[in-house]
């Protein structure tokens, strides 16, 4: 790296542990390390702590805290619900039902239960990423077990009509599940006044820790556990508690209720100033997703590579990820940009830069000073640039 | 992050000989935009017949543009008769190697350095052509391509050619197909994990019309609909799936290739192994 200066935009991957959270979790790993379970009241205040923490995390969703079950992040939150409720169903309901843009824990074990016999619908969203509702409405029949969709993309940020979508599943009778992950923090979340019946969130997206989650699980919800073993988490999670990332996530969650208006404010005001920044710099832009996140911008740069202007914004200490192929290690764009129908021109150009509360002014003014002469450069590379007939390899696959 | 050498960021970073030749002598072109990797190469030969000049312009990541730069220094001074010996791993060597995933981009430039010296000898646009048949549909790669890397870089898994070649890399419908290249070429079986048989399943009509609609639909429609084609399913008889494919897919001279190797093999995955989609006849 040959860059002074860190920027980092890339905080749907991952966010910096709030400060707050570390010195909360500071007394756990050497100091307080009694067992929740334990008799003794070495053990007992330290259960009372665990307790602390799941109110946190109740508040900031609108639940009761006997409804939150400690898990070790997002992906298992999302086997627990899918896999959960559908073994609770013994196999009497054999259709489920997701989007074709849902984060790979879900999609993958989707396609996983798919092999293994249940009956897969994914919905299609158009080229704004929305849904079309009645294809949702359509879709359910008696035999459907669970619907999971995604409450915000983790790729453009496109929020989905939750509220809508709950209605539908409420009015069917069918169980819903949403990945709340990216949603969680950014934008208001009620289950108290919204009929979801089970909610994913993760500690590291939310500026708490990595290896720890929630899940939601609406009272009355019948839930088979993964892991099995022990009384812990009402019986739905077996293992000793994580502690440390417990008291960690209940921080971040108290700290996200809190800065909640800001990241509707702030971040979204730097957000759009990103994106004004580069629209105005840079021809040929396009941009990925319609009503989104406070804090998501992914935009499509045509005729040049998306790895090629990560590697490029690198040097400059700027961290943002991309939908490219190239740059995920698979050779087709990122199923979300499929899924959008994204033209094959700005597919794989596409970079998202999400933001936090920790971002500043001066920082996306440095992007936008910077990203359209990234651009230019590799455009002057780019043997599409410049009106030259392309002959290249005729593409059978492609009709072209 | 990729781990990339050096010599590979060197490259990508301060590429060399950028540019474009008003009147080369040989022109090449591989890749498209669809495939999310491109490079033209440019040569001008001097009176000895050595390449005294070589340019290209690259779409791609960080190491296609740097195996397009090595392709450049590497075959400068040369003599065509040279320059066609040049293989995909000296581009890599050149570069202190690439990432596995990524050796796709220095087939790529040998690819295009054929293409360039093609053009020269004969006239043609320039233009990589599909020789035989096309074994990867989704990224236009031929039997014979697949052939060349598994010789010139010992290839031995699926997985191999696919990072060499990028064949296999999209729907996944030719991996079957890639094995059988592998085994005939190198005359062992593939190394690779052998592909779990799936235990036949037995399905009732009305399951089976109800999960070809559902694939179809899932599946093939919106890849063709982004093509301006569109398909429809007329029936289904035994094992046999009648289709008529609409729009621009009715005149498209790789009909076949579609009805092949995209919706037979969507149906396959994920329906039954045993369809065979055959088209409407008029």
């Amino acid at each position: 790296m040959t860059a002074h200066r860190q920027v980092y935009l890339d905080n749907n991957a991952t966010t910096m542990c709030a400060p707050e959270v570390v010195s909360a979790m500071e007394p756990y790993w050497n100091g307080r390390y009694g067992n929740p379970s334990s008799m003794h009241s070495f053990g007992g205040d330290v259960r009372r702590e665990v307790d602390q923490a799941r109110g946190e995390i109740a508040a900031l969703l609108g639940a009761q805290p006997s409804e939150i079950v400690f898990t070790s992040g997002g992906s298992e939150s999302d086997n627990l619900a899918i896999r959960g409720t559908v073994e609770a169903l013994g196999g009497q309901k054999r259709h489920i039902i997701t989007t074709r843009v849902e984060h790979p824990a879900v999609r993958g074990l989707c396609h996983h239960l798919q092999k293994q016999g249940y009956r897969l619908t994914e919905l299609p969203v158009d080229s704004e990423g929305t849904l079309d509702l009645d294809l949702l409405a359509q879709a359910i029949t008696p035999d459907t077990a669970i619907v999971s969709i995604m409450w915000a993309n983790n790729e453009t940020g496109v929020v989905f009509p939750m509220e809508e979508i709950a209605r539908i599943c409420k009015s069917r009778r069918v169980v819903l599940h949403t990945d709340a992950v990216q949603a969680a923090g950014k934008i208001p979340i009620d289950v108290s006044r919204l009929p979801v019946d089970l909610l994913s969130i993760s500690g590291h997206k939310l500026h708490g820790p990595k290896g720890i989650g929630a899940l939601y699980v609406r009272k009355g919800t019948k839930l088979v556990p993964l892991i099995i073993g022990g009384h812990q988490e009402g019986g739905k999670r077996a293992g000793t508690e994580n502690v440390t990332g417990i008291v960690g996530l209940g921080q971040a969650c108290s700290l996200a209720r809190k800065y909640l208006t800001e990241e509707f404010g702030y971040v979204r005001g730097l957000r759009d100033r990103l994106q004004q920044g580069i629209v105005s710099g840079c021809e040929g832009v396009r941009i990925n997703g319609k009503n989104r996140l406070p804090n998501t911008l992914n935009v499509s740069f045509e005729y040049v590579e998306g790895e090629a202007i990560l590697l490029l914004l690198d040097e400059l200490g700027i961290s943002a990820s991309s939908g490219s192929a190239c740059a995920s290690g698979s050779l087709e764009p990122s199923h979300v940009m499929r899924a959008m129908g994204v033209p094959f021109t700005a597919a794989h150009g596409s970079i998202r830069f999400s933001l936090s509360r920790y971002n500043t002014g001066e920082e996306i003014d440095y992007v936008v000073q910077h990203l359209p002469k990234i651009i230019d450069r590799l455009r002057e590379i780019s043997p599409f640039v410049g009106g030259r007939e392309w002959h290249g390899t005729p593409l059978p696959g492609h009709s072209h | 992050m990729w781990d990339y050498t050096k010599k590979v960021k060197e490259h990508f970073l301060n590429p060399r000989n950028v540019g474009y030749i008003p009147e080369p002598d040989g022109l090449g072109e591989v890749g498209s935009l669809a495939c999310g990797d491109a490079l033209r190469l440019m040569f001008k030969l001097d009176q000895q017949g050595r390449i005294e000049d070589a340019k290209f312009q690259t779409f791609g990541c960080g190491s296609a543009i740097a195996s397009s730069s090595a392709l450049t220094e590497i075959i400068k001074g040369m003599t065509l008769e040279e320059a066609e010996k040049v293989t995909n791993q000296q581009i890599a060597e050149y570069l202190g190697g690439l990432p596995e995933q990524k050796m796709h981009c220095s087939v790529m430039g040998r690819e295009a350095l054929e293409a360039a010296i093609e053009n020269y000898r004969t006239g043609q646009t320039g233009a990589k052509k599909l020789e035989g048949r096309v074994t990867c549909i989704c990224f236009g790669v031929t039997e014979k391509d697949i052939e060349r890397a598994i010789q010139e870089n010992h290839l031995t898994t699926v997985e191999e050619v696919t990072n060499y070649t990028k064949a296999g890399g999209g729907c996944g419908g030719c991996h079957g197909e890639i094995e059988e290249i592998i085994s005939r070429v190198t005359g062992q079986p593939p190394t690779a994990e052998p592909i779990k048989e799936k235990p036949k399943k037995r399905l009732t009509n009305i399951q089976k019309i109800q999960m070809i609609t559902e694939t179809i639909e899932r599946e093939v429609r919106p890849a063709l609909r982004k093509d301006g084609g569109d398909i429809e399913l007329i029936d289904v008889d035994g094992d046999t799936v009648i289709v008529a494919l609409r729009g621009n897919c009715a005149q498209c001279r790789v009909a076949n290739f579609t009805l092949r190797d995209v919706v037979q093999a969507k149906l396959r995955e994920f329906v039954h192994e045993d369809l065979v989609v055959v088209e409407e006849q008029a």
